[in-house]
């Protein structure tokens, strides 16, 4: 009769091969990733590809201080070899100083990479606290916080960015000025990103499971750590993808200005530095390599971050 | 429609207040002293040093509302820097330049119209961009043509300003070579408004439009692209445009007269929130071209730690943005009535 079950294919378990849990479901994630999202996919190559030259650029990572990927220091000149071509080896040229274009665009990514991911870092932690705090207690502290916010974001971000600098970081050395850059960046970025992961949190916490969760008597720390945040990670995972993408070019702007990372540091918008436009009128290749790299890598993290933001979170799809 | 204003404008002014707050501290918690800055290597006299710190602005209390360790651990003077700081920019005196000592105020009546008329030109090629490519772009939606216009966007947002200002310098040098590159004069608009516009949007003669004006409105018109593109594939589907196709309406109707009007809505909050990034984008561009304005004035101040004129600059700029996130408001609540009565 048709309506005899056969024990026998129940008992088999799910027809299904097993899926993989854990790490082993990367690979699959992945592909499927890149299948549906070619573009991210491609953004998502340009980052990995900047990240593992900003790692192996040189040694560093096993103390050293030789090149390894680059075929050069960043500053070794060579005297003899000044504004040369391209050629086998120098495949980007060489600048006034006789260094090695391709090596510095390569050196370049690490400060990039250490800059955009330790700022975009201050940034999340920041908005996550605010964000969160903000979105779920309402009421004062919501209101202090937008109001405060609404100020930062009322001095256009540039402006502040480069006032701030000179402020803080006006007489210090290298390192320090790069550590100030990093934190005022974050703290800028964040004042942003508190806006967007504040309306998540607003979502999240109008859901009844948090009313549930208040009613058997959870604690706002408990709801927030175990409730409102899990929920807002994919809004911000997405962001800090972008915003490092962003914070690449502000930093790239600044130091094009001359108010970044100082000049033997071979930083992509300090290599396009203002003052060096008569010396690319004579050679004008040398403007073309940094300015390269630095739209790739942001055209890397956009892309991917907008693939992200399709795949870990439906509700901004479609939005700007 | 009158009391949603007043609201929006009373709102606004706990923020200037902010804002001015923010930008006098920023100047105060400058390490070391500003005199002795001032000075040089030279020695300070205490004559010099009062006379100077009276001359700035400097000298007394900071704020009018001082915590101290002791009690009552609050103190009040009537008389200090911020209110007198304030005071001064109520009247738009914004005191002497650390530079040169001229009157702020006088720089700003020569820098402002001219980076506000660029960064209006500029608003205006980034519309006249990105609105037409946007809503063609949606029309044509998964062609040939929306793959270019959306590559091309994305594109501009990954493109630094600076780098396409740079090689905009560089190579109409290489290939204009009779052109002047940048012309060291510049002429106001109400000077010569033909050499004025020429400079801002065809600076290499012929009609090669790459001015600063130009370059500023590009950077802008990813943002705005984009938007346009998504605000018109949402209106395209809404039932009310089926019915205007299903009564026979010409393609044109169809889009511009319904499609278009409602699609901008969203594109006018878009534009206004971009302010912040064109002062900045100015700043830039401006340097880039020489072109005198408040961007290059900043870039300069800053180079020569003249802080008071970098105070006056972020609080002008942030001023802009608080009034055109008003205007923003207001034209939202004007074009979408649900606002004004919501």
């Amino acid at each position: 009769m048709a309506t005899t079950v056969d024990v026998r294919v129940l008992d088999q378990g799910s027809l299904l091969p097993e899926r993989p849990t854990g790490i082993a479901s990367w690979p699959r994630a992945v592909l499927t990733f890149a299948r549906r999202k070619p573009l991210g996919a491609l953004g998502g190559l340009l980052v990995v590809g900047m990240l593992l030259i900003a790692i192996f650029v040189d040694t560093a990572l096993i103390g050293g201080s030789r090149p390894l990927i680059a075929p050069d220091g960043y500053n070794h000149q060579h005297i003899h070899d000044v504004n040369q071509g391209l050629s086998i080896g120098h495949p980007m040229g060489t600048d006034e100083l006789g260094r090695d274009i391709f090596s510095r665009v390569l050196y370049g990514a690490r400060i990039s990479a250490v800059i955009g991911l330790s700022a975009v870092t201050i940034a999340t932690i920041i908005s996550l606290l605010l964000g969160t705090m903000s979105g779920y207690f309402k009421g004062w502290i919501d209101t202090t916080v937008q109001r405060f916010i609404d100020v930062i974001l009322s001095i256009p971000g540039l402006i502040l960015l480069i006032f701030a600098i000179s402020v803080f970081a006006g007489r210090s050395g290298p390192y320090m000025r790069m550590l100030w850059i990093i934190v005022i960046l974050g703290f800028l970025v964040a004042a942003a990103a508190v806006r967007v992961v504040r309306s998540a949190a607003i979502a999240t916490a109008n859901n009844q499971y948090v009313d549930a969760a208040r009613t058997i008597g959870a604690s706002d720390a408990r709801i927030i750590l175990r409730h409102l945040l899990p929920n807002v990670m994919p809004v911000a995972i997405v962001l800090a993808t972008v915003n490092v993408g962003g914070i690449i070019l502000v930093e790239a702007a600044i130091s094009f200005l001359g108010y970044g990372i100082p000049s033997p540091f071979p930083s992509w918008g300090g290599m396009l530095n203002i003052s060096g436009s008569s010396q690319f009128r004579v050679e004008p290749l040398q403007a073309l390599w940094p300015g390269l790299a630095i739209a790739l890598t942001v055209y890397g993290f956009n892309m991917f971050g907008d693939a992200l933001r399709d795949v870990l979170d439906p509700r901004l799809r479609g939005g700007r | 429609m009158r009391q949603y204003i007043l609201r929006r404008l009373v709102l606004a002014v706990p923020t200037l207040i902010g804002v001015s707050i923010v930008i006098f501290s920023l100047l105060h918690v400058l390490p070391g002293d500003l005199v002795q800055q001032l000075a040089g290597d030279n020695k300070v006299t205490p004559e010099f040093r009062a006379k100077t710190e009276h001359d700035l602005g400097i000298d007394g209390p900071k704020f009018p509302i001082n915590f101290v360790g002791a009690a009552p651990f609050v103190e009040f003077h009537k008389d200090n820097q911020y209110t007198h700081w304030l005071k001064g920019v109520l009247t738009l005196d914004f005191g002497l330049s650390l530079r040169d000592r001229t009157p702020i105020a006088h720089h700003l009546r020569n820098t402002l119209p001219v980076t506000m008329e660029m960064a209006i030109l500029a608003l205006m090629i980034s519309l006249l961009i990105a609105v037409p490519v946007g809503i063609i772009s949606a029309m044509r939606q998964d062609t040939v043509i929306d793959y270019v216009a959306r590559s091309i966007s994305i594109g501009f947002l990954a493109v630094p300003t600076f780098w396409l200002g740079t090689m905009i310098i560089v190579y109409s040098s290489l290939w204009f070579t009779a052109a002047t590159p940048v012309p060291q004069q510049y002429a106001q608009i109400w000077e010569d408004p033909y050499a004025n516009l020429k400079f801002l949007i065809f600076p290499f003669g012929g009609f090669v439009p790459v001015g600063p004006s130009v370059l500023l409105g590009v950077s802008l018109s990813g943002t705005v692209m984009r938007l346009m593109r998504t605000q018109m594939l949402e209106v395209l589907r809404q039932d009310y445009v089926r019915t205007a196709w299903a009564k026979g309406l010409r393609e044109r109707t169809v889009v511009i007269n319904h499609c278009v009007k409602n699609a901008l809505i969203p594109v006018v909050t878009v534009v206004g929130l971009q302010v912040p990034i064109l002062v900045g984008g100015s700043v830039i561009v401006e340097s880039i071209f020489n072109v005198p304005g408040m961007g290059q004035w900043f870039f300069q101040s800053i180079g020569f730690r003249d802080y008071t004129a970098v105070q006056a600059i972020a609080f002008i700029s942030a001023l802009a943005v608080v009034f055109s996130n008003l205007l923003v408001d207001i034209t939202y609540a004007y074009l979408d009535p649900r606002i004004r009565y919501g």
